[in-house]
């Protein structure tokens, strides 16, 4: 009950004493081990890395492969119209990824709702999430980003890029709302009990109490779906947008060499480190949140 | 499960000593979870500016009375009059009976994400229509009445056990509640946070306050109440003032209650 530190676990205490010879001959075995430790691990990893390169050095086919993939010239090349790629890219992953998390949360709280009135709002929004969470991305890609132009309704968009995301909306939505939904029922229900027993009406202590501390616990899983639709908006290729991937394709359907691929491919990891690294530490956030609370 | 549902003046007890309007009438209350019954026909009167006390035994009925007053659980037979109407009517508007009641639950139930000066100021904002600056401004007066204005800023995981309770009892004070239920509100404190808690509650029964509570607190039952009900297998098995129910109890069962409780207290 008493108050504990947020900051958890590692607080520096000083010792108004000296430590005594015991503690100071302990301390320095500890370092040692430590010191132990972390050579066995370099060591170990450099034995590991040497090998898997001689490995791969020493194929029969590695010229040939090195050729194909990791030409430096051809690499240099294709940058540009790779990066132009790219640029698309990442404009598709934010409009998705805003869409995404509208229509979650918005699924996520439609299912929330009690009451035999909404029923039909809560079928409909677990019939959407079984589909859409079931169905292969690039099979929903294809239904849509071909199948509505074929339609040829007035009005509707016909651009690759724009069905690439709709699609995308759609199906990363279904997921995300099972983040959503599972981070409101982790909150616990004596928070419900006590917004109700102050007579908040159930939207305002959905919205400013339920859904404030969902949406704070669920920022480590939203963030590794985001990582995840990163490198999904790629798939937008096959609809025929010139993405990172086509435009890496068209380079290497001129020149027969596939390191253009391996250019895009780096280009997404690059996009994917920071956000791994902010998860990362929202995480660790979170975990002392935790035990503090 | 439909018994006499008629709201039967014989079968209630008589309200407390002092007791003039009432404010809360409990008749006949029955609650089932499941298939067992918790409360079995639960009679009570709370009158204007009096302090009733419920004890008994855990798993009594104690906290599942003060829920169902504050209607956060649906009643299986019986009434709850507040001022006079039926508020356990599936009919009434309970959203408006709760905003005239609060409630202080034995886990505090801080809202994690707001200071205690926004989870004071909460209820009076959003639900009684209190412009901000005003809701602040009485949020801040109620910290510094329960002596926690130096922590406004603070958030609950920040706080001892005991200054989160007393958060949570300004923030049942900001809705100016017409009835203060309090449910075991110091049981979950380590014994020397009790005392700074239940000094509030006892300025509180002085100040006029109508209080429908359960504690364990015996002494401090005996000190502030106008009436206590001692509630055993759902019921009211006994109800009067402090002095006799707790002093010279007329029931075996709650002459056996009372002397374990006083018995727990000085081992």
């Amino acid at each position: 009950m008493a108050v504990v530190g947020r900051d958890g676990a590692r607080t520096e205490v000083t010792h108004a004493v000296a430590p005594s010879p015991l503690a100071l001959e302990r301390a320095a075995y500890r370092r040692s081990r430590a010191r132990r430790s972390t050579l066995v691990a370099v060591v170990s990893t450099l034995v590991f890395a040497a090998a898997l390169v001689l490995l791969v050095t020493n194929s029969p086919g590695w010229p040939r492969v090195r050729a194909t993939f990791f030409d430096p010239a051809t690499a240099w090349e294709s940058l540009p119209a790779v990066l132009a790629g790219l640029w698309l890219n990442v404009r598709v992953l934010v409009a998705a990824e805003i869409g995404i998390l509208v229509l979650g949360l918005l699924l996520a709280v439609l299912r929330t709702l009690r009451g035999p009135v909404f029923f039909p709002v809560r079928a409909l929004a677990i019939g959407y999430v079984d589909l859409f969470r079931g169905v292969p991305l690039i099979i929903a890609l294809y239904l849509i980003g071909f199948g509505v132009p074929g339609l040829r309704l007035q009005g509707v968009p016909t651009d690759a890029a724009v069905l690439g995301t709709v699609t995308l909306i759609l199906v990363y939505s279904a997921y995300v709302s099972e983040v959503f939904r599972a981070g409101i029922e982790s909150v616990h229900p004596s928070q419900r009990m006590a917004a109700r027993s102050l007579g908040l009406t159930h939207r305002q202590s959905m919205r400013l109490v339920i859904l404030p501390q969902a949406v704070r616990r669920v920022l480590p899983p939203l963030l590794n779906d985001f990582v995840a639709l990163q490198k999904d908006v790629g798939l937008i290729s096959v609809l025929g947008a010139v993405d990172a991937v086509r435009a890496a394709q068209i380079q290497q359907a001129n020149s027969f060499n596939f390191t253009p691929y391996v250019v895009a491919a780096l280009l997404f990891v690059l996009l994917a480190v920071p956000t791994g690294r902010i998860a990362d530490a929202l995480s660790a956030r979170a975990a002392r949140r935790q035990g503090a609370v | 499960m439909s018994a006499s549902a008629l709201p039967d003046g014989a079968a209630s007890k008589a309200p407390g000593p002092g007791g003039t309007t009432p404010v809360l009438e409990v008749r006949d209350l029955v609650k089932h979870y499941g298939g067992t019954t918790v409360l079995a026909g639960i009679d009570l009167v709370v009158a204007e500016n009096q302090v009733v006390t419920l004890i008994g035994a855990s798993g009594s009925g104690k906290s599942t009375l003060l829920r169902c007053v504050d209607l956060l659980e649906e009643v299986d037979d019986g009434r709850i009059l507040l001022d006079g109407v039926d508020v356990s009517d599936p009919r009434a508007d309970a959203a408006a009976a709760q905003r005239r009641m609060a409630i202080v639950f034995q886990g505090y139930n801080l809202f994690p994400h707001m200071t205690a000066a926004q989870n004071v100021a909460l209820a009076p904002r959003v639900v009684h229509g209190v412009p901000a600056r005003e809701a602040d401004e009485r949020g801040r007066e109620l910290l510094e009445r329960v002596g926690l204005e130096t922590f406004a800023g603070s958030y609950p995981d920040r706080l001892s056990g005991g200054q989160q309770q007393r958060v949570a009892i300004a923030r049942a004070l900001a809705v100016r509640p017409r009835l203060l239920l309090l449910d075991e509100i110091t049981s979950a404190l380590d014994p020397e946070l009790v005392g700074e808690v239940l000094k509030i509650v006892g300025e509180l029964a002085d100040g006029g306050m109508t209080i429908l509570m359960a504690t364990h607190e015996m002494g401090f039952a005996k000190q502030v109440s106008d009436t206590v009900c001692f509630l055993d297998g759902g019921r009211v098995l006994e109800s009067g003032p402090p002095e006799q129910v707790l002093g010279d109890p007329v029931q075996e069962r709650t002459r056996q209650f009372v002397a374990r409780v006083v018995a727990e207290r000085l081992s």
